[in-house]
């Protein structure tokens, strides 16, 4: 039993190795000397390592990787600040209307967001916020919101009534339980979203190339697709920026990987 | 189907649910009615500002989408403000449009492959860590770095990893005797080059599902499967591939969706091309309202509407599946 289980975890870790290969390759490319770069067959170990294309990230894309951060916080505030209350109110409260609510939220995760893009383009130019931080963080929160109301209210769902009911007979009205008594037990339900809504906004390429491609402040993605545009000989520069643009999302993993496999799998399949 | 949920809910409140059915009743009672219309009050004020939103930042881009579709658009109307109405004939013009065939074929080709392989491999993957073996919890974590990678990072990854001359692959398929292959830069393999990169991406996201799927499972059936001499193969295909259907559908349904509207990695790896050998309809959208000094926004929102109608069709499949498929 236990040698089958052994032979398991061989077949587990080799199936891991190959899944994470193109990773590992973005982390040797981004240690090799520009010199060794069209090297044939290319070194499979960074042997002469260098980390001249991270002193060039951080000499050039500091700023980039500020604005990353900003949007992608801001846009956690606007999605927390959204969904969490209607998600209780659809799980405790009964609106009238919330069936079809849901179905809206349903539909609106499946617009493609190039569509999406193109009306915001057109939104902007009119109230003049086009290329600014504000802008790109309201567009970035379209990805989560819907994503955030689905959870929250599959989440609040499961917490008793009792304790809502308990609220209400000590006098709390439907803010002072949201407040005080839905939030605090939410802890779970609010770091899912946070992820998520930091991930993708961190993460997001078209809103950014769309409507904020001529700002003064642009994020990281918009910093690696100049590079892959510009100067494709500094393939360890680009692949440094790429590593770095991966760190939140390794540290969240580390950080709160059950959370994850629960948002998606709740996402998806449970309600 | 929402509304079924909640009223199952409510089920458990019988005195609301006959006082509402039967308002002359609850007639005398009129605190309780102004109490009832207090808590519909508070129920709307915390969903307001989600519909608000909704409506800001859904419901009116795309209405200035559609609006885009039937008009005729150019830089210059932004600003002057006047695009003359011209019907459907932005339609028609992108209907006969040389790059509409290909663009669909390759939309099709694109996401019924990506999700096949997505699925299989995902499939395959969920029941091999099933079987729980030292390190698995772990691996099974690990698993899920690829769909965490901002899009952009693996599209650059996977386009180096590809470069006809100096990337890991061709030196790889060398080293095995097999020739170099353009992946980037030929017709032919131009559109397989962004499938790999795709495939690879969305393997973690039906891994969980599927895996979250096994375990809902009871394990009696296997263990009587079992009992009864089944080997592992016929008891994977006669009873836990069965038993998965509803979890399938979803997953299937989901990745059908998601796939329809990938952009990132198309655009980074290729940008559509060479020519339209790998353009969808989400790239040729983009390339028309943003690919080129003249940006044609009418026809871009035409296309785009054409890609809204495809994924709404397969939405309502969804939307129409998923009780259904709860029940089970």
């Amino acid at each position: 039993m236990k040698r089958r289980s052994w032979w398991l975890t061989a077949l587990g870790v080799l199936f891991t190795a190959a899944m994470l290969f193109p990773v590992y390759w973005m982390i040797n490319v981004s240690l090799t000397r520009t010199s060794d770069m069209r090297k044939s067959p290319p070194n499979l170990f960074p042997v002469h390592g260098t980390l001249q294309g991270y002193s060039v990230v951080l000499h050039q894309q500091l700023p980039y990787l500020g604005t990353s951060l900003l949007v992608a916080l801001g846009t956690v505030v606007v999605t927390l600040a959204l969904s969490a209350p209607a998600g209780y109110s659809l799980a405790k409260l009964r609106p009238k209307g919330g069936g079809v609510l849901s179905l809206a939220l349903l539909i609106a995760q499946m617009i493609p967001a190039i569509v999406m893009a193109m009306g915001f383009y057109t939104v902007y130019i009119k109230l003049g916020i086009l290329n600014s931080v504000w802008g790109l963080i309201l567009a970035d929160s379209t990805i989560a919101v819907p994503f955030g109301v689905l959870i929250f209210t599959a989440f609040m769902s499961r917490i008793p009534n009792e304790l809502v009911q308990a609220a209400r007979i000590d006098g709390a009205g439907a803010m002072r339980t949201f407040l005080s008594v839905i939030m605090p037990v939410s802890r779970n339900a609010v770091v899912t979203v946070s992820l998520f809504a930091f991930l993708w906004a961190w993460s997001d390429f078209l809103f950014a190339n769309t409507l904020d491609s001529g700002g003064g402040l642009q994020p990281i993605t918009l910093g690696i697709y100049a590079y892959i545009g510009n100067n494709n000989q500094e393939w360890n520069a680009i692949m440094a920026t790429a590593v770095v643009a991966s760190v939140p999302a390794a540290v969240l993993l580390v950080l709160a990987q059950r959370y994850v496999a629960a948002g998606v799998t709740t996402g998806a399949v449970k309600d | 189907m929402t509304r079924d949920r909640s009223r199952a809910r409510s089920a458990g409140r019988q005195r609301d649910g006959a006082a509402v059915a039967a308002p002359s009743r609850a007639r005398p009672r009129a605190s309780r009615r102004v109490e009832r219309w207090r808590a519909q009050a508070a129920a709307w004020g915390f969903i307001l500002p989600v519909v608000a939103y909704l409506v800001a930042f859904y419901a009116y881009p795309l209405y200035r989408n559609i609006d885009l579709s039937i008009r005729t658009y150019t830089v210059a109307s932004f600003v002057s403000g006047d695009a003359p109405y011209s019907g459907f004939a932005n339609y028609s013009h992108i209907l006969r449009n040389p790059t509409f065939s290909p663009a669909l074929v390759n939309t099709a080709v694109f996401t019924l492959v990506s999700i096949a392989f997505q699925f299989a491999i995902g499939l395959a993957l969920a029941v091999f860590f099933y079987r729980r073996f030292r390190l698995s919890g772990l691996l099974r974590a690990l698993f899920l770095i690829p769909w965490l990678l901002p899009l952009l990072v693996s599209a650059s990854t996977w386009s180096w990893m590809l470069n006809s001359d100096s990337g890991i692959v061709n030196s790889f398929l060398q080293a095995i005797g097999v020739g170099p292959i353009d992946w980037l830069t030929s017709p032919h393999w131009s559109l397989v080059a962004v499938l790999i990169a795709n495939i690879w991406i969305g393997i973690p996201f039906n891994l969980v599902i599927m895996y979250s799927g096994l375990q809902s499972l009871s394990t009696d059936v296997f263990e009587a499967a079992a009992i009864d001499g089944a080997n592992g193969w016929q008891r994977f295909w006669r009873i836990t591939f069965p038993l998965l259907r509803p979890v399938s559908a979803i997953t299937l349904l989901l990745g059908l969706i998601y796939t329809l509207k990938v952009f990132d990695i198309i655009w980074i790896m290729t940008r559509g091309g060479p020519a339209t050998s790998s353009t969808t309809l989400a790239i040729w959208s983009y390339q028309l309202g943003f690919g080129s000094l003249l940006p044609d926004f009418s026809s871009a929102s035409a296309v785009g509407n054409v890609l809204i109608i495809i994924a709404v069709v397969f939405a309502l499949i969804y939307i129409r599946a998923r009780p259904r498929l709860e029940a089970l």
